[in-house]
């Protein structure tokens, strides 16, 4: 099942707020299990907003950004009805992405 | 959060100025506020979603049948109507133990396998976390209205007001132990008199919950199970008639607010 992901966009005036939620373990690889071994890094790395095809934000995060991390972003000149997509990379190569649109 | 400086210094005074009551009112809810910003709620719903509509156990079906009181397969507003009685076994279910009645009746899976797992942690979620998120999802707005004209449906709340108030367990505690005085609080988390509308409704309209200091998702089933184990109380079994019970009478107790959906807890 694939890690679960929501997006929400509503408007204020010609600014729409974007929030995100995104699945994701986000482990740093410091962690050890019940085992006693570290468990994997496995983290997002790159994130990915675009407002009707065109790429509005490129983000870089890090494993210090904890598990189902949630975003929010503005996009100024957005109008009802844009389509906003937000997908994200991690550290193991696995994508996911969501649809939205504008409220 | 360090507060320093001279603005930090009439941060303070202003703080304390306040009439301590108000400003320790204003701090539940700030925090409260706070958490149900970044909450992870909707997260567990999709999850629950697709575990809902899984076909499983050895007749190989989904619970999308499943009758939680309003019919088979209907879920708007079924949460809201909990906990009720049910003719086909005669007794009053809440939320899990009737999404228990549909695992093992129309799934055909055993109560032993359903029931392995109930409560996860923060890295494996169980099952029946992410079936309560969705099921509860949909009674959004829906105001709670739980069984009240059914004779079990009246014994289970007389039980379970009575049960509040029993003193037991190693330490002798009840639950109105620490639900039962205004004004108290375990750190973040104020102690509502759980028997007092007033108290009830803003928290029975915000159950079950993604539970910050767990980093997941819990029910009520586990509020309550968890409330036994901080009594030093014994563990009650899955479902029971005094789970059951205290739930009835905590939701009848809440009734008529509108449920908010899934909340955010300390």
């Amino acid at each position: 099942m694939a890690d679960p992901m929501k997006a929400r966009a509503t408007l204020k005036g010609d600014v729409a707020e974007i929030r995100v939620l995104m699945g994701h373990p986000m482990e740093t690889g410091q962690r050890k299990g019940s085992d006693g071994k570290p468990i994997a890094r496995h983290f997002i790395q790159n994130v990915t907003v675009k407002v009707n095809g065109k790429t509005v934000v490129e983000g870089e995060i890090s494993q210090a950004v904890s598990r189902n991390p949630v975003f929010s972003f503005r996009v100024k000149g957005a109008k009802s009805g844009d389509k906003v997509e937000i997908s994200w990379l991690d550290n193991k190569g696995a994508t996911n992405k969501t649809e939205t649109a504008i409220a | 959060m360090r507060i320093s400086g001279c603005g930090g210094a009439l941060l303070m005074a202003l703080a304390l100025a306040a009439a301590p009551a108000v400003a320790q009112q204003s701090q539940f809810e700030k925090y409260q506020k706070m958490v149900a910003e970044g909450s992870p709620v909707e997260l567990f719903e999709l999850v629950g979603e697709d575990l809902w509509k899984k076909p499983q156990g050895p007749n190989k079906v989904s619970l999308e049948n499943c009758d939680l009181g309003q019919g088979p397969g209907v879920l708007q507003g079924a949460y809201a109507r909990l906990p009720r009685y049910f003719q086909d076994v005669d007794r009053v279910m809440d939320l899990e133990t009737r999404v228990l009645h549909c695992m093992t009746t129309l799934q055909g899976r055993s109560r032993e396998e359903a029931t392995k797992r109930l409560f996860g942690n923060a890295d494996k979620p169980s099952e029946m976390e992410y079936l309560s998120a969705y099921v509860a999802g949909h009674s959004r707005g829906h105001p709670m209205a739980p069984g009240q004209s059914n004779a079990k449906e009246k014994a289970s709340y007389e039980l379970g007001k009575k049960l509040f108030f029993v003193r037991t367990g190693l330490w002798d505690f009840s639950c109105a132990s620490c639900h039962g005085e205004e004004g108290k609080r375990i750190r973040m988390s104020e102690l509502p008199v759980l028997y007092k509308p007033e108290a009830a409704r803003p928290l029975m309209a915000t159950w079950p919950a993604y539970r910050v200091s767990n980093s997941t998702f819990k029910t009520m089933q586990w509020r309550i199970n968890n409330c036994f184990r901080q009594m030093r109380t014994p563990e009650p079994v899955f479902g029971s008639e005094v789970v059951n019970a205290l739930n009835m009478f905590l939701t009848v107790t809440g009734q008529g607010e509108t449920y908010r959906g899934p909340g955010t807890k300390r």
